[in-house]
């Protein structure tokens, strides 16, 4: 029970008409894992995710969500999960307490309401009604409401959108904290950074595809992560990637003797290494429908041709 | 999964806990909103008193000891059948098609509240905001208006079931229309003219006697033609139940209309209610 994966995907497959907003994706998340799918927007990271939260019914592939097929997820299993939607636009007529009070009596064995509040910073504004407070307050709320039920698997649908640094930074302690009880995480965000504060292992997702999926420091392979040695001198700016930066500057100082200026060495960071990911994916996407419709008027020619010869 | 069982085990009676916690959170959040309060929960007696005060020259007809029933009498049982429609079907459909477009809808799905519990919680504050309502109107015609209430206990009895049928039917028809619009923003366009062609057709403004047989006829087939001729036959002397189609209060025709409509609507929502549109 404890050795199967809280979340299992295979060969997953959204189709809305002609489009395929979710082609072939398979992956696990694991006990206790924060797992952060990333990719551009409209890649099909939104669709997967409320696949697994069940608001979504998949055209074809299999889904496991907790044991459950999150198709056919009744109460009880609502009742382990907690999800923090991407949006959220409710009119807010109640006070931060009695939102998080009242959805605390959803759950079998919540948490306690004053703890959370002050988990996510809102201790002064317990008693302000929800749509009195700025955005991301509101968004803190969201999240709030996405812990109350103290879940076995948590669903962060871009959760810090609109916070501000030190909101963000508070954020990153609240799940290192529901990373240290056990929580699973399943996590979706624009900011690499945050990918890589938070997550275990990370999905890239493009077209539908997942790309790339590891580690979080193996993710794009060791090639994307060697890195990068720059400096400026008279003849420009240069640069030169190696595994052997130190061989590098050791070299550039003794043979010319001068300090250079602007030296830095730098190892490509998650975002570096996932725009790549993208633009090569782009770069193959393009090509490959640049060869089809070659292909295409190739064999319309040879049509013409055959006409004409008839 | 021990907690997993737990919830499967308390079943219905948690369905019922989380029901009474949503009619306290509902009632609340009703009464917060300024604008429904006003137009709903406020709406008949602004009307009653409009109407009251414009028609008091007026003569609605006689009592059979010959006292005059002045225009307040006349309304007040025509205002609390339209008390019903508004805080059960126009507020309640209006209602939940802006939380389906609000995301609030979306938000309680992902939450094991059972749907039961939350069509609990939106039926008691009906009940509960359509009891305040009836009261404020009954009160402000007695005291403001002068209208002689009912001493016979089986009036009120009569009074009693017909709200409380009446207070169900139209809250569980508000949870199934509020499928019909597409979004919130369209929600009040979608019901509003619903809701006011069926006031002018069943006679709460007009006196339904005076309408054509065929339009009477057709009034019939809707729940609010009924309520208010049950809501009649409480407040308005007897004699004047000559006034109505076959010269019967007719309390029977009552009961069977409204319970159809109550079994429809409860049909209706079964089918058609769920917490997000999929894949629109």
């Amino acid at each position: 029970m404890t050795t199967s994966p809280h979340v299992s995907v295979r060969d997953l497959r959204k189709q809305y008409g002609d489009f395929a907003a979710v082609d072939g994706v398979s992956f696990d998340i694991h006990a206790g894992e924060t797992f952060a799918l990333l990719g551009p927007n409209g890649a099909g990271k939104s669709s997967t995710i409320e696949i697994l939260e069940g608001y979504r019914d998949r055209t074809s592939g299999e889904a496991t969500v907790l044991g459950v097929d999150p198709q056919r997820g009744g109460i009880a299993w609502k009742a382990r999960l907690g999800i923090v939607l991407q949006s959220s636009g409710e009119s807010g007529n109640v006070t931060v307490r009695e939102q998080l009070a009242h959805f605390a009596g959803f759950y079998p064995n919540p948490r306690d309401v004053d703890e959370v509040i002050a988990a996510v910073g809102l201790t002064e504004k317990a008693r302000v009604r929800i749509r009195s407070l700025s955005g991301g307050q509101q968004r803190r709320v969201d999240v709030a409401l996405g812990v109350i039920g103290r879940p076995e698997l948590l669903f962060l649908d871009e959760p810090t959108t609109g916070f501000d640094p030190e909101a963000r930074r508070d954020f990153w302690e609240l799940i290192r904290g529901l990373k240290a009880e056990g929580t699973t995480i399943l996590l979706t965000t624009h900011y690499l950074d945050e990918a890589a504060q938070l997550s275990d292992r990370a999905g890239v997702i493009a077209g539908g595809k997942l790309i790339d999926i590891g580690a979080i420091d193996e993710i794009g392979g060791a090639d994307a992560r060697i890195p990068v040695v720059r400096w400026t001198d008279q003849n420009g700016a240069h640069e030169e990637r190696t595994t052997e930066p130190a061989s590098v500057v050791a070299r550039l100082l003794s043979t010319t003797g001068i300090e250079p200026t602007a030296l830095e060495v730098r190892r490509p960071s998650l975002e570096d290494v996932y725009l790549e990911l993208v633009a090569a994916h782009t770069e193959r996407q393009k090509s490959t429908a640049e060869k089809s419709t070659a292909e295409k008027s190739m064999a319309e020619k040879s049509m013409e041709e055959l006409e004409r010869s008839l | 999964m021990t907690a997993a069982a737990a919830t499967q085990k308390l079943g219905l009676r948690r369905t019922l806990r989380l029901g009474a916690s949503r009619i306290t959170y509902e009632v609340k959040t009703y009464f917060r909103q300024g604008d429904s309060v006003f137009f709903t929960f406020l709406f008949p007696l602004i009307l009653l008193t409009v109407f009251s005060v414009a028609f008091s020259k007026g003569s609605f007809g006689t009592t059979a000891d010959g006292a005059k029933v002045a225009a307040a009498d006349f309304y007040l049982p025509a205002m609390l059948a339209v008390g019903l429609l508004l805080s059960g079907l126009q507020n309640m459909s209006i209602d939940i098609a802006t939380e389906k477009s609000d995301g609030t809808l979306k938000r309680l799905g992902g939450s094991p509240l059972p749907v039961l519990s939350y069509f609990i919680g939106k039926i008691g504050q009906v009940i509960a905001t359509g009891i305040l309502q009836s009261a404020l109107l009954i009160i402000v015609a007695a005291l403001a208006f002068g209208v002689s209430l009912p001493t016979e206990p089986v009036k009120w009895l009569t009074f009693a079931w017909v709200f409380l049928l009446g207070v169900s039917t139209c809250a569980v028809l508000g949870i199934a229309l509020s499928a019909l619009p597409r979004s919130g923003k369209t929600a009040t366009a979608v019901i509003i003219p619903i809701t006011l062609i069926l006031q002018f057709i069943s006679g709460v403004f007009i006196n339904f006697s005076q309408l054509p047989d065929w339009l009477q006829n057709f009034a019939s087939i809707f729940p609010l033609k009924w309520l208010a001729q049950g809501m009649r036959s409480v407040f308005l002397p007897d004699s004047f139940k000559a006034l109505e189609m076959g010269g019967a209060w007719n309390l029977g025709g009552v009961a069977i209309v409204t319970a159809i409509w109550l079994v429809v609507g409860l049909v209706a929502c079964c089918l058609t209610f769920r917490w997000i549109r999929k894949d629109s």
